[in-house]
């Protein structure tokens, strides 16, 4: 697709790419190019750089920090940083925790949170999951007993993704057993340094800890970190899921894997293969019309309409992409996908790894990539999603 | 950002055609007119011609309007209607490659009387061992003493072939089958000597005809000599491969909006359907398949009117070959999740299904277009 681009544009675009090549860290960027795994420090790094020229939550509202841009502006950032292998945005603050804070958040909870977030100073955690609370977030039994003015909060949240690079967390808790599940649920903001609360970490089958478990003994919550109203967290919560569906679909990524596929497929010698080449040419296609609709959405909300329950197939289709990539690339390397290289990819590791050295990050990024149609609402309960508020399919009598 | 909001042409055109198809486009209309002996309706064709429909997408100097996106646009409503008046044959086809490759006495001697709606046109191209290659020519075109052409072959599956009043043919005047270089098109009347046009009926309610060509004499004047023939050729089938993949948007929102209704009335074990996680799951897939389709049509469309023959390629087949599999997805599951019913050739489904199945094999199915999308992109 070809975008002719204003010349104040252009020249934006210009800056940007300077500023980039100036500024962001190379070594990060390569481990982005090769699909390696960061560490806190690469995206901190970046972020801090890209609030020095105050760019670092753009889409956020002007007023609290974001930038005046128009949908071309963005749309520029995002493909800029994005082709050159910026490390990605830092999802929990900026992306999720910031938008709840602007919308349902106190004047003086804006004040105390937003700041250290733009900055980069203060990284965040999504306290979601429970054992018994996955698909059914509703029924989760974390509880916050109210005491005079603090919160006691007892229960062991999970799945917590980066929660011991994360200052504070964002919790759902339950505060009330009244009425349908989902009235009874409030959100408070959580600093992880209360006493009380403990870390364990979660080795996923790949090897690598991104997740943990984290729980909760007796902590002592301020009512001032509540958001909203107390039972009234249900609302917040899945405002929060809508803001993050959207930003699932991971477009710069999925082109970064086709680039790596081509890559991988040329060395083994597939483009001649006619079944490999229809395939790759078919997940080609897929993101092609993937970024498609992502920009349809994007201009629909630049327009002031809502993606609300839409996003919800963004996130579906992004995360198949997303596993269908990583599947082939997991058959281009072919045999050499066997090797079991420990921490596949980190920095300070110089014993060379068996086979090519594309080859052992490939199968460690399709069993990681098994996660993304699971996390975030599986894809089945965005189906449901779609299926009850896009279609009105619902069952019972029928209704008019 | 790429620009969703169409300009005020192209949001006119949008609005005539729905109330078009809506108000005048009736579907027992249709089937009447698909039983007649002609298999469509000419009252329907002066419509078209009123409404300026016979121009688009050709040039405005010779009196036409728009190009791929307004194409798309009259293409998705024709879908919702089933349309199976000749406009993809004798418009976006054979008029194209006419203005494309034409000089301007040709031009001028043709193109107003097809847009008046007075003068019907097709483009023969294929033949029968050539699938979907365009360069694949056996017919030969030998020249005469004294300057004119005798053409000997045969060409298959000729969209509105049997009405034309003009065949806009490719054969041979070089070369080996199969090559790109040697091709060349001319325009034939098909009462000449020596043409024989057998028309038929297709599974979609189409019209279509084989067609021999056997020792046809024409004049110098009827070749196409402005530009080349395969070029031509290919850029009039990436057109309509264009156009039938924003035909089948229409079908597909036709098909959904037939299921999801059916499924929300249709009571069974004493619950409509639409409350079946199995069913709702699957209807979820068919609007998923529905909405990139139309992303995709709306973004690459512009690029089918590239200069840039490789980004026009691109686009015609990315965008058919992710509308040809969304519609097969889409047909498949329609017929299934209503059932018996749609079975039936009563209900309209069925002809909406059948349409989407015939699109999937023209002008390059979905491997064809994978392989060149590959050849071009990877």
């Amino acid at each position: 697709m070809q975008i002719a681009l204003a010349s104040e544009d252009e020249g934006f675009r210009a800056e940007l790419a300077a500023y980039i090549e100036a500024e962001c860290d190379a070594t990060a960027r390569e481990r982005v190019r090769r699909g390696l795994p960061l560490e806190k420090a690469d995206y901190v790094d970046w972020h801090r750089k890209l609030a020095r020229k105050g760019w670092s939550c753009p889409h956020w509202p002007v007023a609290v920090g974001g930038c005046d841009w128009t949908p071309v502006r963005h749309w520029i950032f995002e493909t800029e940083c994005g082709q050159a292998c910026c490390p990605p945005p830092i999802p929990f603050g900026p992306e999720m925790v910031a938008p709840v804070l602007w919308t349902f958040g106190s004047e003086a909870q804006k004040a105390r949170h937003l700041p250290g977030i733009l900055a980069g100073d203060i990284w965040w955690a999504q306290g979601y999951s429970e054992p018994n609370a996955g698909s059914d977030l509703a029924s989760l039994a974390t509880r916050g007993q109210r005491k005079g003015d603090r919160y006691i909060v007892n229960g062991t949240k999970t799945w917590t993704t980066m929660a011991h690079w994360a200052d504070w967390i964002f919790v759902l808790v339950r505060t009330s057993s009244a009425g349908r599940k989902q009235q009874g649920i409030t959100f408070l903001l959580v600093d992880l340094k209360t006493p009380g609360i403990s870390l364990t970490p979660i080795v996923t089958m790949e090897g690598g800890h991104e997740v943990n478990q984290v729980v909760f003994d007796d902590v002592a919550v301020p009512v001032a970190n509540r958001i909203g109203e107390e039972n009234q967290g249900w609302t917040v919560a899945k405002f929060l899921l809508g803001y993050e569906r959207f930003n699932m679909a991971g477009i710069p990524e999925a082109q970064r894997q086709l680039q790596r596929l081509k890559a991988i497929a040329d060395d083994q010698g597939l483009m001649d293969d006619m079944r490999f080449r229809a395939r790759l040419a078919d997940a080609a296609i897929q993101v092609q019309t993937l970024e498609a609709t992502m920009l349809r959405l994007l201009s629909k909300a630049a327009a002031g309409a809502d993606p609300g329950d839409e996003a919800s197939y963004i996130k579906i289709r992004g995360t198949e992409i997303d596993q269908l990539l990583t599947e082939l690339a997991v058959e281009a390397v072919g045999p050499y996908v066997l090797p079991f290289v420990p921490q596949a990819g980190e920095a300070g590791r110089n014993e060379p790894a068996p086979g090519p050295d594309y080859a052992a990050p490939v199968a460690p990024t399709y069993f990681n990539t098994r996660k993304v149609t699971i996390y975030g609402g599986s894809n089945e309960i965005q189906r449901n999603i779609v299926a009850k508020h896009v279609l009105g399919l619902t069952g019972g009598r029928a209704r008019v | 950002m790429f620009d969703f909001e169409p300009g005020e042409e192209e949001r006119l055109l949008r609005e005539s055609a729905q109330r078009f198809i809506e108000r005048d486009y009736g579907f027992a209309a249709r089937r009447l007119a698909v039983a007649s002996e002609q298999g469509w309706s000419r009252d329907i064709w002066r419509r078209f011609a009123e409404l300026g429909w016979l121009g688009i997408g050709l040039p405005e100097e010779l009196g036409g309007f728009g190009g791929a996106r307004e194409t798309a646009v009259l293409m998705e409503s024709f879908g919702r209607g089933l349309v199976v008046e000749p406009w993809l044959a004798s418009v976006a086809m054979a008029s194209q490659a006419l203005a494309l490759a034409g000089n301007a006495a040709q031009k001028e001697a043709l193109l107003p009387a097809a847009m008046r709606g007075e003068l019907l046109l097709a483009l023969a191209y294929a033949e029968p061992t050539s699938r979907y290659d365009p360069a694949h020519v056996a017919t030969r075109a030998r020249r005469l003493a004294g300057g004119g052409w005798r053409l000997r072959g045969r060409k298959g599956l000729v969209l509105n072939g049997a009405a034309a009043d003009r065949l806009v043919v490719t054969a041979r005047t070089a070369g080996g089958v199969a090559e790109k270089e040697g091709i060349a098109l001319f325009v034939v009347d098909p009462a000449a000597e020596g043409v024989a046009v057998q028309g038929y009926a297709t599974n979609d309610g189409g019209r279509a005809a084989e067609v021999v060509l056997d020792g046809v004499t024409l004049d110098a004047g009827a070749m196409l000599g402005e530009a080349d023939g395969f070029a031509t050729v290919e850029e009039a089938v990436d057109r309509a491969a264009a156009a039938v993949a924003a035909e089948s948007l229409g079908l597909m929102a036709t098909l959904n909006e037939m299921t999801f209704d059916y499924a929300r009335t249709r009571e069974q074990f004493g619950q409509p359907i639409a409350g079946f996680q199995a069913l709702q799951h699957r209807m979820v897939d068919m609007f998923v398949a529905l909405e990139e389709s139309r992303s995709l049509v709306t973004v690459a469309s512009g690029d089918i009117d590239s200069p840039d023959g490789d980004e026009r390629r691109l686009a015609a087949s990315a965008m058919k070959a992710q509308c040809d599999k969304a519609g097969r997805k889409v047909g498949q599951e329609a017929i299934q999740l209503h059932g018996g019913i749609a079975m039936t050739d009563d209900y309209a489904a069925s002809h909406y299904f059948k349409r989407l199945s015939v699109i999937a094999r023209q002008f390059g199915d979905l491997d064809w277009h994978l392989e060149r999308y590959a050849a071009l992109a990877l």
